[in-house]
């Protein structure tokens, strides 16, 4: 069985008065610690398709099956406990929030979780230790390098040990060297067995993964089907 | 999410942005200390008014010259009405349950001794005045109980015109002159404070029939009846109105009140004055809980990306709502605590200032307060909560 399995899955907008078909039919099945890049050029529709995937967004047809599980006729609050536990995001622009020490931003999705504060500190140590910042722990957003800020939104998006981690552009904001430090460690979570779906425009990072869907107007195509 | 986590993150982000919750907090508590001090002001004067004239005793009958009647034009409205005499005083003093009875007349007048001179309230009477007024002595005796109609060139001071004549030199035997009469002082009176419109302290109290002399005239000021208890009040009312009509020539052109009427009036309009301060007060913390609402919108706009984040790390609405709930309360009770602080410290500022008036917040005050503060705070973060949670997790991220 597929972690992630798309059907038909349609996401149309309306835009004063036309429609536009963000995304049109798209099918596709992703396994369990599949390393996907999904490109295309902007407006493509492949942020929507994060967005659907990460169930921000829920589809006008079709259905999303995760890990077996229909989950485009979930509530908003089942949804979110989704996200929470199976989900983790990485952000272009890391998305930290600003007053919060580094560890306090890791431990949000714990807190969310109702995890005890003691089990918290130990498992944002953990995390903090496995992206290489545990000695950043007490610092504010602003206290750090962006390279420093993306490792440290990392560290939160895999705290709840999620099945997927979908990240959008995430070297987007940093420049190449840091960039490929970004890079390396998100393959490296993949590589012990988290699926990482990458959203990106940026063809060097698409060619490392071992997948690509390309976008173009709604419409997919998939690197493995043409191989 | 935890109730104890969603507090401290509520704490953390007030803390976070220190002005706009300074702000909050300071209009908040401009709103409670305003309740506080108000309320404790109102009842503060109350107490004062009304210590006044139980200090007066509440077992009091007092009787005036003149007929205030409500009801019309009377015929004995156009009548001078006859004086009050210390004719009438002694009839009056064997009314039934009378214990005591004391003529009363008071003027100004100039008093002078060792060269040294002030303008001071006279007051006339008789020995039972001591009694009824619950005064007593520091020094010498008070006026004699004798004939009321003998003009014994007596007198008995306040402390206070004692200290301002004498000095530290004791006055009893000594020679003051009041007006164009010399008169010895007999006693001085133990320091009383604050008075109802005249201060106590300041006053050189005569024999009644000395002050008709001084003042040149034969009409009273009052009568005051003590009864001999707070049952027997009517009764006695009732005997004093027979007498006097007997004594004027069968009308009764004397008015008599009693202390609890009085007493009761005041009580009224004070209740009154009361409930407009605290209404005054009430608007101040609904302005506040506005502002509440107010600042918390704004912050939902300005943390939309955040609330976005918190969605894709999967809070639940209930989540969101609580979180904001929980600011925007934990600032109005902050804010409420500080108001409070303030308000009592305000009331001993005003204590310091006027220590007769008893300016003490009442707890009925702190706590309605309190709470009002707490509800404002909790309802008027309602509205950006619901807001906060209904935005769209995608639109919120990309920071719309």
């Amino acid at each position: 069985m597929p972690q992630i399995e798309l059907e038909n899955i349609t996401r149309t907008f309306q835009l004063g008065d036309t429609t536009v078909r963000a995304l049109s039919s798209v099918s596709v099945a992703i396994n369990a610690g599949e390393y996907v890049a999904i490109m295309g050029p902007s407006g493509s529709g492949k942020s929507t398709m994060l967005n659907l995937l990460g169930l921000l967004d829920q589809p006008n047809n079709g259905h999303y099956r995760l890990e077996g599980r229909d989950v485009t006729t979930l509530t908003s609050d089942e949804l979110a406990a989704v996200r929470r536990t199976r989900i983790g995001f990485v952000f272009q622009s890391f998305h930290l929030i600003p007053r919060l020490t580094s560890a306090e931003n890791v431990a949000m999705p714990l807190m969310l979780a109702g995890v005890p504060p003691e089990i918290r500190r130990q498992r944002v140590n953990a995390a903090l230790e496995k992206v290489g910042l545990a000695n950043r722990a007490g610092h504010r957003p602003d206290e750090l390098s962006g390279g420093q800020r993306q490792r440290i939104a990392i560290a939160r998006a895999i705290i709840m040990e999620p099945a997927m981690l979908l990240a959008d552009e995430p070297t987007g904001n940093l420049d190449r060297h840091t960039g490929q430090e970004v890079t390396e460690l998100l393959e490296a979570l993949n590589a012990a067995g988290t699926t990482l779906i990458v959203v990106t425009h940026d063809p060097d990072m698409g060619f490392r993964a071992h997948r690509r869907l390309m976008m173009e107007d709604g419409v997919m195509s998939d690197s493995q089907e043409q191989a | 999410m935890t109730p104890a986590d969603t507090l401290g993150f509520a704490a953390r982000t007030t803390t976070g942005s220190p002005l706009r919750s300074s702000l909050l907090v300071l209009a908040m508590s401009i709103g409670m200390a305003a309740v506080v001090v108000l309320t404790a002001l109102g009842d503060g004067v109350r107490n004062y008014i009304i210590g006044q004239f139980v200090s007066l005793g509440t077992n009091l009958l007092i009787v005036t010259p003149g007929r205030n009647d409500t009801g019309g034009f009377q015929l004995g409205g156009l009548i001078t009405p006859r004086d009050l005499t210390i004719e009438d005083a002694a009839a009056l003093q064997h009314v039934a349950h009378v214990r005591c009875a004391a003529p009363v007349l008071t003027g100004y007048s100039e008093v002078a001794a060792n060269g040294r001179l002030r303008e001071t309230m006279i007051m006339g009477t008789t020995s039972g005045y001591l009694d009824i007024r619950h005064f007593s002595l520091s020094q010498g005796s008070f006026l004699p109980n004798e004939d009321w109609q003998r003009s014994r060139s007596v007198a008995v001071i306040g402390v206070t015109i004692a200290d301002e004549l004498f000095g530290k030199a004791s006055p009893v035997g000594q020679t003051i002159r009041v007006g164009d009469n010399r008169l010895r002082v007999i006693g001085v009176l133990s320091p009383i404070g604050q008075g109802l419109g005249f201060k106590p302290d300041e006053q050189v109290i005569v024999p009644v029939a000395t002050a008709l002399a001084i003042f040149n005239t034969n009409s009273l000021l009052q009568i005051l009846l003590e009864t001999t208890d707070r049952e027997t009040i009517e009764t006695a009312k009732a005997g004093a109105e027979q007498i006097m009509r007997t004594r004027h020539g069968g009308e009764l052109d004397v008015t008599l009140i009693t202390q609890d009427a009085v007493l009761s009036a005041f009580d009224d309009i004070l209740d009154t004055t009361t409930m407009v301060l605290v209404g005054i007060a009430a608007v101040s913390l609904m302005v506040a809980g506005i502002l509440v609402m107010n600042v918390m919108l704004v912050s939902v706009t300005q943390r939309t990306a955040e609330i976005g984040l918190l969605k894709a790390l999967g809070a639940s609405n209930r989540d969101i709502i609580n979180m904001f709930l929980t600011e925007a309360t934990f600032l109005s009770f902050i804010g409420a605590l500080t108001g409070l602080a303030i308000g009592y410290l305000g009331s001993w500022v005003i204590r310091m200032a006027w220590p007769a008036i008893p300016v003490y917040p009442s707890a009925w005050a702190v706590t309605s307060a309190l709470a009002v503060a707490l509800c404002s705070g909790l309802v008027f973060g309602v509205l950006p909560a619901r807001r906060a949670a209904a935005l769209d997790p995608v639109l919120a991220l990309s920071g719309h």
